[in-house]
């Protein structure tokens, strides 16, 4: 049996509510931001998938906006961390229980 | 396609990805982290994407990982046991995922085997960077140069 | 040559350009300011030169360059510029004088601190003068005529810091626009009846015998009303007011507005559209030529009268152009274009002489203008003694050497042809005594006499000041070579005829008359004036001898025949009555009801207020506080958690699935 693409689609949603699971339960700042790479790279996964088993994949459409994705999570993760320092430096904790400034 | 290498690569990754989730301990969970974009990596070499795989592995082991860890070094004194556990996140994840699961089977797939391609090369990818993809390239580089200046602000010292 | 008639246009274009470079400049570039402005005016003489040169070629050559300006409907309004004798006289005659005066005031501007500025407004006016000579069309004429007032108003009121220059510029401002207004209604009844504003159209044009058969009866309104304009510009009676006052400005701002640029607009724009004038004529007779001459003889006289009894060195000459100016436009309502346009260019000649003579003189008794303080100059500024001398032989009209002479018996010759009346030629007879006499008068208390206390501080101007009186005197000299009956050249030039020479016609019987005449005049204001200011060298001299013979008489001269009195309770106190009136009316009339709308607006508002309160504000009450009420319960779910957001995210991403999966 050689994988199809339902099995791709279920380990990607796997990884996706794993990575739901660190953003949503762990108090830590930093675990919300591997959650979110997780997330992330979970949709890469499908759109290469999708890629290699649609109909046309001559031109690298997958890839492409996989590449372009990663560029933005590297971005994303760069100036996450670094708000994450920046907090840190503020309020001299990163548990997000205690950053409650927005309260209503 | 190896369903072998497949069904190892899954079992790892998504083994290392609940690890990075559920230790404990940042630093550990930071490494299990590493391990999981490893085998995503693998995924992106099992479907004949070399080139988004590779990328992946020097942007997230060789960059966000690394910048992570450092993370954690400087946020050390607030670093130790992780304290308490949300269960409402872990029914959530559980609902999205059946519901996914769901989805993804209710679903008539489009082809079971995966076409046949030629490779796809380095220079393929650069080629059609350089054409149909040039604006999206040039905004990612302004992306990227915002990034990486917004991130020096937030980090500098505030000034007394 | 066709290339210098296409490039007509760039004579005032170069002046113009000069001026806005100038403009720009910092005000401590004076030097460069002056060489720019110098050499603007150089090159516009050049090609000046080129254009007459062209025009030289057949006897009554007339090229000309049309061009659309913009179009509504059928109809186009076209602009463009002409080349014909009578634009390249005045051409070379504006850019020479204009040139003399520049280099003049290189001199007698020395010492004043805005001194780039007034060479971009010079550069500025001679370019506009000499775009009202080339213009083919009666708007674009229009459109630099009153670029030519802007000028006069920007110069004359130089000095704005003095309220007399302020008050004088805006004088001159509106008193001409009073003109202006009758020239842009004929200009409009023209266009009307038409349908053209080009002077020459290949036979379309308005002064072409088909453009005037098109307007018939209405040229001679037309005329008139156009007539105002120049009326205004050229300071005829009843509008030449300003003019005298327009003395407040730099002397060789007078120069240039009283010799080559401001008054000589309206005599060329008479000479101009002189066909609409002419139309329909009995014997050189129009109505509206007949108008003509009767305001230039009426200004004429009344011009030479005042001008015996005022003591300003300034104003004399302002009266004196005045009068000239009226000369001019008697000769052309008799007819004599070509001898009104020829004394026009010998007159720019030397009133710019006499004015640049006086602005040294000035300059010499360190800004002295009263000409009873002076005395007894002619050793201590002999150049200027000399030229001004030269300056009034022309203008007093001293036959055989000098221009002013030839031009003044032309104009006697055409009002002696005159066929409806021989009354202005004795008028003008008499006028030539005037002139003389009062020129006598001038330099008898100028330069002749004792010296007085002024006199003594006194001192030959500068070179750059004396070079171009003497350029001026030559040239209002040479000028005269032709000008003779035995060789008309310049008035066979202008009609368009081929001059002959023929020694017979050199003496004529009106020259004998006028020779007389002079003479008579310059013997009589000797005797007159032989002891006047003799008696102390230290006090002015209080008394003129006309005064003595007849005060009443001399004060109402003095005074200007009490015209601008006339005017301030007449015309400005009826304005004022109307605008009291106005005011009046404003105050009880409209305003009540203005205040009636107000309370009607008052009592809807007092309803409006009542029902708001009452009935709107209730429920506007009630919306508020519920709303209140749910941002409290809101609120209360915010609770600041990054956490329960992102769950909430989730719950809502899950939610979305399940309804598109059941909907699929």
């Amino acid at each position: 049996m050689t994988p199809t693409l339902q099995l791709f689609l279920i380990v990607a949603a796997a990884l996706f509510c794993i990575g739901l699971l660190a953003a949503l339960s762990r108090r830590h700042a930093i675990f919300i931001l591997i959650g979110i790479e997780m997330m992330l790279a979970a949709a890469n996964l499908n759109f290469i998938a999708f890629w290699r088993f649609g109909p046309q994949p001559q031109p690298p459409t997958g890839v492409m906006v996989a590449i372009f994705s990663i560029a933005i999570a590297a971005a994303e993760a760069a100036v996450g961390l670094a708000l994450v320092i920046a907090v840190y430096r503020h309020y001299r904790t990163t548990n997000v229980d205690q950053l409650n400034q927005l309260k209503g | 396609m190896n369903s072998v290498a497949f069904i190892l690569i899954a079992l790892l990754t998504l083994a290392a990805a609940l690890a990075a989730a559920s230790l404990p301990k940042l630093i550990h969970a930071a490494l299990s982290f590493a391990v999981t974009f490893v085998g995503v990596a693998a995924f992106f070499f099992l479907l004949g994407a070399e080139f988004v795989g590779l990328v992946q592995i020097f942007v997230y082991i060789g960059a966000v990982a690394v910048l992570i860890v450092f993370t954690i070094l400087l946020t050390r004194r607030d670093v130790g046991k992780d304290r308490g556990f949300n269960w409402a996140g872990v029914f959530i994840a559980i609902a999205v995922f059946a519901g996914l699961l769901w989805a993804i089977l209710k679903t008539q797939p489009l082809s079971i085997a995966a076409p046949p391609i030629e490779a796809l090369t380095v220079r393929r990818i650069g080629e059609v960077l350089m054409t149909s993809y040039v604006w999206p390239l040039q905004c990612v580089g302004l992306l990227l140069t915002a990034a990486l200046i917004g991130a020096l602000i937030l980090v500098m010292e505030e000034k007394r | 040559m066709a290339w210098s008639v296409n490039n007509v246009w760039l004579i005032p274009a170069l002046p113009l350009a000069v001026s806005f470079v100038i403009l720009s400049l910092a005000n401590s570039r004076r030097k460069s300011a002056a060489a720019l402005a110098v050499i603007g005016q150089i090159a516009a003489l050049t090609l000046s030169i080129f254009a007459f040169v062209t025009t030289l070629q057949t006897p009554g050559y007339r090229a000309f360059h049309n061009f659309t300006w913009f179009t509504f409907g059928d109809s186009a309004l076209g602009l463009g510029w002409v080349l014909d004798p009578l634009a390249a006289a005045m051409l070379i005659m504006i850019a020479l004088v204009g040139l003399c005066i520049f280099v003049f005031s290189i001199g007698y501007m020395a010492g004043d601190k805005d001194f780039t500025r007034f060479f971009a407004y010079l550069s500025f006016f001679s370019a506009a003068m000499l775009g009202v000579v080339i213009a083919n069309s009666l708007l674009l004429l229009f459109v630099c005529w009153e670029l030519v007032g802007l000028a006069s108003y920007l110069l004359i009121g130089f000095w704005i810091h003095k309220p007399s220059a302020a008050a004088a510029a805006k004088k001159a401002f509106i008193t001409t626009r009073i003109g202006d207004m009758g020239f842009f209604l004929g200009m409009i009844w023209l266009y009307g009846n038409s349908g053209t504003l080009l002077f020459y159209d290949d036979g379309r044009g308005c002064l072409e015998s088909a453009g005037l058969v098109m307007l018939g009866s209405s040229a001679t309104f037309i005329a008139l009303l156009i007539f105002c304009g120049a009326v205004g510009k050229s300071g005829q009676f009843p509008l030449h007011v300003w003019l005298p006052d327009a003395m407040e400005g730099p002397t060789p701002v007078s120069a240039l507005i009283h010799a080559a640029t401001m008054v000589a607009a309206g005599v060329f724009l008479v000479a101009r559209v002189y066909p609409l004038f002419a139309f329909g004529d009995e014997d050189g007779v129009t109505p509206s030529l007949t108008v003509v001459v009767s305001i230039g003889v009426i200004t004429a006289l009344m011009a030479s009268l005042i001008a015996l009894a005022q003591f300003d060195i300034k104003r004399i000459l302002a009266y004196s152009t005045v009068s000239q100016l009226g000369l001019m436009m008697v000769s052309l309502g008799v007819g004599g274009v070509a001898a009104g346009i020829m004394h026009l260019i010998a007159h720019g000649f030397f009133k710019a002489l006499l004015f640049l003579g006086a602005g040294s003189v000035i300059h010499g008794v360190h800004d002295e203008q009263d000409i009873r303080k002076m005395g007894g100059l002619r050793f201590l500024m002999p150049v200027t003694f000399l030229t001004y001398a030269v300056g009034m032989m022309n203008l007093s009209g001293v036959p055989f050497f000098f221009s002013g002479g030839w031009t003044k018996e032309e104009i006697l010759h055409a009002t002696m042809r005159w066929h409806a009346s021989h009354l202005p030629h004795y008028l003008m007879l008499a006028g030539v005594v005037l002139t003389t006499l009062y020129m006598t008068r001038q330099m008898i208390f100028i330069f002749f006499n004792n010296r007085r206390a002024v006199s003594d501080l006194a001192h030959e101007s500068p070179r750059v000041m004396t070079l171009p009186l003497i350029a001026l005197a030559i040239c209002s000299i040479v000028l005269g070579a032709v000008l003779t009956p035995a060789w008309p050249w310049l008035h066979s030039y202008l009609t368009g005829e081929t001059a002959r020479f023929d020694a017979t016609l050199f003496i004529q019987p009106v020259l004998f008359v006028s020779l007389v005449l002079v003479g008579a005049g310059i013997a009589l204001g000797a005797w007159i004036y032989r002891n006047a200011g003799m008696e102390d060298r230290h006090r002015p001299a209080e008394t003129d001898p006309l005064e003595h013979a007849q005060p009443a008489l001399f004060r109402f001269l003095e005074h200007k025949m009490w015209l601008d009195e006339l005017y301030e309770r007449t015309v400005l106190a009826s304005s004022r009555a109307a605008a009291r009136f106005s005011d009046w009316m404003d105050r009880h009339v409209w305003d009540g009801f203005v205040r009636a709308f107000g309370g009607l607006g008052q009592l809807f508002g007092i309803f409006t207020t009542n029902l708001d309160e009452r009935g709107i504000n209730a429920g506007v009450d009630e919306t508020t506080s519920g709303a209140r009420g749910l941002g409290r319960v809101m609120s209360g779910w915010h609770s600041g958690q990054i956490q329960t957001y992102l769950g909430a995210v989730a719950v809502g991403m899950l939610a979305l699935l399940i309804i598109y999966a059941w909907l699929a």
